[in-house]
């Protein structure tokens, strides 16, 4: 036997040696993913099961449209759905325009590298601290020194605050992926510099603007802690006007929810608003969606 | 022949790193200026001079003068010295939006805002760009989903819809297959009656075969221009003769 044959056929053997390993690495591997991504789908979907499967059977018209009385030995959550309404839109009102503007500022007009950096870091570690700390800054800054008392005006505020950072990182890293090659053609064709930004550069990072809406909507209507310090506990029914005033507190549905689990250890009450908050939740998510392909074309 | 564009000692910095020197040049209207020389020679940046597309990179100085037409382009509003000097790049960069909206894009920012007459101008910048065969029934749909020759003639007609008195090409058919090439080639013949073409290039028989003139350039300096022909038969200078018969570059 020749040399080359012997060393060829160690090759051989080596490679069906190695594939063999391979293929058993390979299915341990796989085994270990499909095992994860159904863990979490069984996780979700018992939650999810057991949240509807308790808070169902509670969710009756006269929940959903009566505000709760101790006279009258009723429970109603209207005020605290319209709250947690008004707390959404009050506090993206204030966030959307700030965060996206400083974003497209951090993005396309700064030019001071170390100064992004800074800011960057700044809303990083701004998006990590826990909500409570908010809702204390937020009870000694606008409830207090701005004296809007407890209200939901306070609470939205202190939620702006808080999903700024989102927002701007979000937006920020939307933008981001934008190729330059878009920003150039535009320029090269006499648009000036906020005219590329609105007609090219935002159209393309919607969705990842939408996105920040999204987790931003997903923080308010879940935040319990930053409003409990700045909105109170109030359960009457407040007409829009109301809720942009100083000075008229409420709870949102979340806010409520601890309120009758802890409190009052109304445990169907707190789980029929959870199936509420999960359908909330869910239709804003939608219809963001919805506006954000209506805004592309 | 009147010039359009003249440079008079045009210099230009990277930071420390001195790209163009003393560029003096006229570049005739209604013809292709093709610029030749190896890479980093300072070719693109020339280019990129004319419109002021260096302006918006951080750290560029530049020192001399640009004439568009007698006047300096530094005084002009840089928005409109753009509408006037057109651009397409080396990678065709259609917007992510109809064939339509693409092609009314720089009207529209010129404040054309009546159907009727996008119409008209788009029809027109197609038809221009020798594609409006190709694209009429697809107005309305995206433009990503064309191929590369076609995208990339269409960023012409883009280009042409603001009706510019120069059209620049930043190496525009280098990634482009020798059908498309060749298409684009013929397109620019026919432009140059109405239009001043100024063209980087890496292809030497592309500048020889569609450019009336031509510059070549060397490591931030123009070496020597003039007539295509002569460049590519008789070059005065012996760089030019090195680069264009290949022993560099």
């Amino acid at each position: 036997m020749s040399d080359i044959a012997v060393t060829t056929d160690l090759v051989y053997e080596a490679k069906e040696k190695i594939s063999a390993k391979r293929r058993a690495k390979g299915a341990v591997l796989r085994g270990f993913i499909y095992f994860s991504a159904a863990l979490t789908t069984v996780l979700l979907a018992v939650i999810l099961g057991y949240i509807f499967y308790r808070g169902v059977p509670y969710v009756t018209w006269n929940l959903l449209s009566t505000q709760p009385s101790l006279l009258a030995d009723n429970i109603g959550i209207l005020p605290n759905i319209l709250n947690t309404l008004y707390m959404v839109v009050i506090s993206l009102v204030f966030a959307l325009p700030v965060g996206v503007g400083t974003a497209i500022y951090l993005n396309e007009y700064a030019s001071n590298k170390k100064f992004v950096r800074a800011i960057e870091l700044a809303t990083e570690t701004l998006s990590g601290i826990p909500s409570i700390i908010y809702g204390l800054a937020g009870m000694l800054i606008f409830v207090e020194a701005l004296q809007m008392k407890t209200s939901i005006l306070a609470g939205a505020l202190t939620l702006a605050v808080m999903t700024l950072p989102i927002i701007i990182r979000t937006t920020q890293e939307a933008l981001k992926t934008v190729p330059d090659s878009y920003r150039e053609g535009a320029l090269a064709l006499g648009s000036g510099r906020w005219h590329m930004i609105r007609t090219v550069v935002l159209p393309c990072a919607m969705d990842g603007i939408v996105t920040g809406i999204i987790l931003s909507v997903g923080r308010i209507v879940g935040e319990s802690a930053a409003l409990l310090y700045t909105a109170g506990l109030a359960n009457e029914i407040l007409t829009p006007l109301k809720a942009i005033a100083p000075g008229n507190p409420g709870s949102t549905l979340t806010v409520s929810l601890y309120f009758y689990a802890k409190e009052r250890g109304q445990f169907d009450v707190a789980f029929a608003i959870a199936v509420i908050l999960l359908l909330i939740t869910f239709m804003i998510n939608i219809s963001a969606k919805l506006v954000a392909r209506k805004l592309k074309r | 022949m009147t010039s359009i564009i003249e440079t008079q000692d045009l210099n230009l910095w990277y930071g420390k790193h001195h790209a163009l020197m003393n560029i003096n040049i006229a570049i005739p209207e209604n013809q292709i200026t093709a610029l030749i020389g190896p890479s980093g020679c300072g070719k693109s940046t020339f280019l990129r001079t004319l419109n002021r597309m260096n302006d918006l990179i951080e750290d560029v100085r530049i020192d001399g003068k640009v004439l568009l037409k007698g006047e300096d382009i530094n005084d002009m509003d840089v928005n409109v010295l753009r509408s006037r000097v057109g651009m397409v790049f080396q990678k065709a960069n259609p917007f992510p939006m109809s064939v339509y909206d693409n092609i009314a894009y720089g009207p529209r920012i010129l404040g054309i805002h009546k159907k009727k007459e996008l119409d008209k101008i788009v029809e027109k910048s197609l038809k221009q760009a020798a594609i409006w065969n190709e694209c009429k029934d697809r107005l309305k749909t995206s433009a990503l989903g064309m191929s590369g020759g076609q995208q990339q003639r269409l960023c012409i007609a883009r280009a042409l819809a603001v009706k510019p008195e120069v059209l620049l090409l930043d190496e525009s058919t280098s990634a482009l297959d020798p059908v498309s090439t060749s298409k684009i080639e013929d397109l620019l013949l026919e432009l140059k009656k109405k239009y001043t073409i100024i063209m980087v290039t890496h292809n030497m028989q592309q500048a020889a075969r569609i450019a009336d003139k031509t510059a070549f350039f060397l490591l931030g300096e123009l070496i020597e221009y003039g007539d295509t022909e002569q460049i590519f038969s008789h070059p005065t200078d012996k760089r030019t003769e090195e680069y264009i018969t290949g022993r560099f570059g």
